[in-house]
């Protein structure tokens, strides 16, 4: 069963070929017998699934029941899910236990998908590794030496696995697409507004967006489907019509111009991942695309302008992390500075308590136009690049990351070593537009991601090419070894 | 670019982190590292460029001034470090 994708399950269920109950406790078997080898999951919740799935039966015996009603789902522990630990991969969130859902749980609750647990991640989702967890690495199950990606690594390898066939990420600089491409599975971060944000634990806030992982990008729309919701408690959530991401995955490609950046392929950029995305983007063009080379000549200021904005938002956010109404406190304070200083040191790991202090120097006084002030403006440079390239092409399409999975600490001691590992996924962030990735090629043992990288609220025709990509290779088809 | 140690006691007193004496260097060195990076953002032309960006030029939506949620002061306070008689409590600050 853990071969099926999400589509295949759905069928099964709603034909009664298998049940939710039979479905839950085989992956939750899985989760025991497999996790040990990659640390994915850190909260199972195996009574709550299971009872889940029962009332999801109830529904589906009854044949009116949602899309995904009996399929089973891995959150990432960056949402809240009342009642169950929601630790955001941190010891300062270790004993909390969110009293709400977030909107994104909340609409899967309501849509009767089955929560298996909850995935491991890096620290406040800040690192492209998953090195900096408290719970522990997370190991790609592709090359158990090697790092997932991060910081949605948990969710990635998870899938990747078979130990859910889809969880729910977040991604303010790649932290979808990069884990996503490690993996060899296909993961979609949307257009900044199109999923609440409400109820996710706040990292940089104008960054922040919240997106499915699947297997294929088939169940990568299904999950869309389900997660994009107008929420009112979100004030950044864009009231705009949502479409069905299923509809339009058939549609030909034909005729669609794709946008090839030049600065995507340049020094750093491994050859191995160049040869497979140029191979896929001759695939496409098989395929009846149009080829277009186009330029995004700010790119290069994307990761120093994120490294202004992302810490100068995370430092603003996790101000409230003070020991004081919920979360870690520190032992025996002697006064109430003495709380907020041992409490974030002790409660924060290396890497955020970096971002802290960066962002705090760079919205300090004296420094806030330099860096700050300057961050922005480059940030629209960025928009104003996309926004001329979108001009001219539907989709733009390249490498998702520079290479192939790394080894655990091989980037452990310079922190811009890391942060360059999200060179080609942050300006979508920067600029809000939608980004996914989906395998196309396998270097040395390790797979490779494809970025398609969507105009605003486009995210069907990206799902679009996706699948039609998905229709004539087989990537997204293979496992890793000693899963089956 | 060096930041120099003293700055990096003051960052951490407004970040209310401590830094402790063995790790100070390392701290100094890896803080320089990522604003050699930043660093790059003062070559670029932003003329162009002014105010706060904003994704898609979306307005700020607002809502209605209005009460929406109902009072769940036990249920936050169950989460909490140390309450009394419905108060968080924090160490004493004033003699």
């Amino acid at each position: 069963m853990h071969n099926y994708t999400i589509a295949e399950l759905v069928k099964g269920l709603q034909s009664k070929k298998f049940s939710s109950v039979e479905l839950t406790q085989h992956f939750l078997s899985r989760i025991n017998r497999f996790n040990g080898q990659y640390n994915a999951v850190i909260t199972v919740t195996a009574d709550q699934a299971l009872q889940a799935a029962y009332l999801a039966d109830q529904r589906l015996a009854f044949g009116s029941a949602p899309a995904l009603c009996g399929v089973p789902l891995l959150h990432k522990d960056i949402f809240c899910t009342k009642g169950v630990r929601t630790s955001c991969g941190s010891k300062m969130l270790d004993n909390f236990i969110p009293p709400y859902n977030a909107t994104v749980v909340e609409n899967f609750e309501q849509a009767g998908v089955v929560m298996l647990g909850k995935t491991n991640m890096d620290e406040f989702a800040m690192g492209s590794s998953n090195e900096t967890s408290f719970y522990g690495p997370v190991k790609n199950p592709w090359a158990t030496d090697c790092v997932p990606g991060g910081s949605s690594g948990g969710s990635a390898a998870a899938v990747a696995a078979r130990l859910a066939p889809g969880a729910t990420a977040t991604d303010t600089g790649g932290s979808i697409r990069q884990p996503a491409a490690l993996c060899g599975i296909s993961g979609l971060k949307p257009t900044y507004g199109r999923v609440s944000r409400w109820g996710m634990v706040a990292f940089a806030s104008s960054l922040d967006q919240a997106g499915p992982m699947a297997r294929t990008a088939e169940d990568c729309a299904l999950l869309l489907n389900c997660m994009a919701s107008f929420d009112d408690k979100d004030s950044t959530c864009v009231d705009l019509e949502i479409p069905d991401y299923s509809a339009s995955l058939n549609k030909p490609v034909k005729g669609l111009r794709i946008g090839v950046p030049k600065e995507y392929f340049s020094e750093g950029l491994h050859p191995g991942t160049e040869e497979a995305v140029r191979k896929a983007l001759a695939d496409l063009e098989a395929q009846g695309a149009e080829l277009v080379e186009i330029s995004l000549p700010n790119s290069n200021l994307s990761v120093p302008a994120y490294y202004v904005i992302a810490p100068a938002e995370a430092s603003a956010n996790l101000s409230r992390f003070d020991g004081v109404k919920y979360g870690y406190r520190c032992e025996n304070p002697k006064d109430l500075q003495d709380m907020y200083c041992r409490t974030r040191s002790e409660g924060f790991g290396e890497e955020v308590q970096r971002r802290i202090l960066i962002g705090t120097y760079c919205l300090s006084a004296g420094y806030y136009d330099a860096y700050y002030g300057k961050a922005q403006q480059v940030r629209q440079l960025i928009e104003q690049d996309f926004v001329q390239a979108f001009a001219k092409v539907d989709l733009i399409v390249g490498p998702t990351c520079p290479s192939p999975a790394f080894k655990f600490g091989s980037k452990g001691d310079d922190p811009v070593a890391m942060y360059l590992e999200d060179i080609y996924t942050i300006a979508t962030n920067l600029a809000g537009l939608p980004g996914m990735s989906v395998p196309c090629g396998m270097v040395e043992g390790k797979p490779v991601g494809l970025q398609i990288i969507g105009n605003y609220f486009d995210e069907a025709r990206m799902l679009n090419v996706a699948h039609q990509f998905q229709q004539v290779t087989d990537w997204h088809r293979l496992m890793p070894e000693g899963i089956s | 670019m060096i930041i120099e140690r003293h700055e990096i006691e003051k960052l951490a007193t407004l970040s209310r982190l401590s830094i402790d004496e063995k790790t100070i260097t390392d701290v100094t060195e890896r803080l320089s590292s990522v604003l050699d990076l930043v660093a790059q953002l003062q070559s670029a032309d932003t003329v162009s460029a002014q105010g706060i960006f904003r994704p898609f030029q979306v307005a700020q939506r607002l809502r209605a001034d209005e009460v929406t949620e109902g009072n769940h002061r036990d249920e936050f306070q169950a989460i909490a470090p140390a309450t009394d008689n419905g108060l968080f409590i924090v160490p004493k600050m004033i003699d």
